[in-house]
């Protein structure tokens, strides 16, 4: 067993190994946040009998550059009424909680380079997924804050809605992942996808079915995607929170909804679906469990309507946070008494 | 290392120091609770670099999460601006004081009191063996466990509490 890679055994080596790793993870991540936007508009034409985009580039394959670019060059708007320091913010506070959460999801086991053994995974954190879901807690600044800031009704009521939704939806979120680590007994991803390592029966989905579909459904309330996508209601809301935003600053609001599918999937991936185990390289069997999970979060945006904003918070409150409360009894039970 | 470590300890305390003092002296409120959030992000930090990262998580987690989200909340749904700070002049003065008070004791505790070493089994090496938080987990659960559930019947009588207040009429 090869020794560790820390930054007291090999500095220089682990440093540059280091940014090889948040370079391509990043890379990585940026590329998928690109094409899911191409994939979404291709998968949702074809199941409403349409095409997508097919002019930009062979297939349409150039259009996420081509809309990069019409963002990056159109004209930067700040509303006159709107209050600047906050405005500014919030696409950033935004963004910066989803991408730094990939840090700890890990996607590979060991390798072995210069005698040493290289984790792949940017960090294992001590408290993995308590990390997780203090960046969660944090991402919902910016849409409270770009609702406030616009100093415009639409986007207030949108920046609210979400706080509200955020809010319940954390819990349940939350109390779903705790009967996860009940069963592990660690709160590092790695000790938890080590737990998950023997065969395919060993995955949570299997020991925890109730836990799985309650963090899927709540995660998507989490991050506003259809059918919890009130706080950007068009019909009612204009735009939501993102209303007065232009420019390379809308273009952030709609990478870091990209961004938190990515990270979304691939925590659920983690959790639940052994992460990088399976039969090829450990990247490349991550990768296709967030591109099942993205593809899955596409689906259900064209197949459901928009739920009632009462039916949200009934739901939210009263079944999915007793039904967490429920796994996590029947859980603790299972632990101790088999 | 060491120069590294203590040159990354005064850019986070700097950091602290100035969003704390924008908590003080920003004129709009949202921007006052933002510098907070700041805040206790930097503290979150000093956990982390004290060897307590279960700290830093429920930090900000709880502090940053949730309890600043409330009051932007409510201060996005009340939207008032400058000029209540305007009429609370008397409470600056009180805050003043108080910080003075806060002050005279930290600085009594530091030349007087014990706050040398570390007292008692725990220490950072066991913590890098044990892990902080199944630390934490084993105390509040063993030696701790009465305070801890009278704390959660605490929790338990506040949101009843709640309940009652919001639905009178139900």
């Amino acid at each position: 067993m090869p020794e560790m890679l820390s930054l007291s055994n090999d500095p220089i080596l682990f440093l540059s190994l280091m940014l090889a790793k948040i370079l391509a993870v990043f890379i990585v991540v940026i590329l998928i946040v690109a094409y899911a936007t191409y994939a979404e508009r291709k998968i949702i034409g074809r199941m409403q009998t349409r095409l997508g985009p097919t002019m930009t580039g062979p297939l349409g394959l150039l259009q996420p550059i081509a809309d990069g670019l019409k963002l990056f060059f159109k004209e930067d708007i700040i509303p006159a009424q709107s209050s600047k320091l906050a405005f500014l913010l919030a696409p950033m506070m935004i963004l910066v909680p989803a991408f730094i959460t990939v840090a700890v999801i890990p996607f590979g086991g060991d390798v072995v380079i210069k005698g040493f053994a290289v984790p792949l995974q940017i960090t294992d954190l001590n408290i993995g997924i308590l990390y997780i879901l203090a960046m969660a807690g944090l991402g919902v600044y910016g849409i409270v804050l770009a609702g406030w800031a616009s100093n415009s009704k639409y986007s207030l009521l949108g920046g609210i809605r979400s706080a509200a939704q955020v809010i319940s939806y954390e819990l349940a979120a939350g109390l779903a992942i705790i009967a996860v680590f009940m069963l592990s007994g660690t709160l590092s991803l790695r000790g938890i996808v080590a737990a998950q390592s023997g065969s395919v029966l060993d995955w949570y989905i299997f020991s925890q079915p109730l836990a799985f579909c309650l963090f899927v459904i709540t995660s998507l309330a989490e991050i506003n995607r259809t059918p919890f996508d009130l706080p950007e209601a068009e019909t009612e809301l204009v735009s939501g929170f993102c209303t007065e935003y232009s420019s390379m600053k809308y273009a952030l609001f709609f990478m870091a909804e990209y961004a938190n599918m990515i990270v979304v999937s691939a925590i659920t991936a983690t959790l639940f679906l052994g992460g990088p185990a399976g039969p090829f390289a450990g990247p490349i069997n991550l990768l296709l469990k967030v591109f099942f999970f993205m593809f899955l979060f596409i689906w259900i945006r064209a197949t459901f309507p928009r739920v009632r904003y009462d039916q949200l918070m009934f739901m939210g409150w009263k079944v999915f946070l007793p039904l967490a409360l429920l796994n996590i009894v029947i859980t603790g039970a299972v632990v101790v008494f088999l | 290392m060491e120069i590294l470590q203590l040159l990354f300890f005064y850019l986070v305390a700097f950091v602290t120091i100035v969003s704390g003092l924008c908590v003080v002296l920003c004129k709009n409120p949202i921007n006052s609770a933002i510098s907070l959030v700041m805040t206790f992000f930097c503290l979150a930090i000093f956990y982390v670099t004290l060897h307590a990262p279960f700290m830093a998580a429920i930090q900000i987690m709880v502090y940053a999460g949730a309890i600043m989200v409330l009051i932007i909340f409510v201060m996005m749904l009340l939207n008032q601006g400058a000029e209540v700070v305007a009429r609370c002049r008397h409470a600056v003065v009180g805050a003043v004081v108080a910080a003075g008070i806060m002050m005279l004791q930290v600085l009594v505790t530091l030349k007087h009191g014990d706050v040398s070493g570390v007292v008692g089994p725990v220490n950072s090496a066991m913590i890098e063996e044990v892990g902080h938080t199944e630390l934490i987990g084993q105390a509040l659960f063993t030696d701790f466990l009465f305070p801890f559930e009278i704390a959660s019947i605490l929790l338990l009588v506040a949101i009843v509490g709640a309940v009652v207040l919001a639905k009178r009429e139900v």
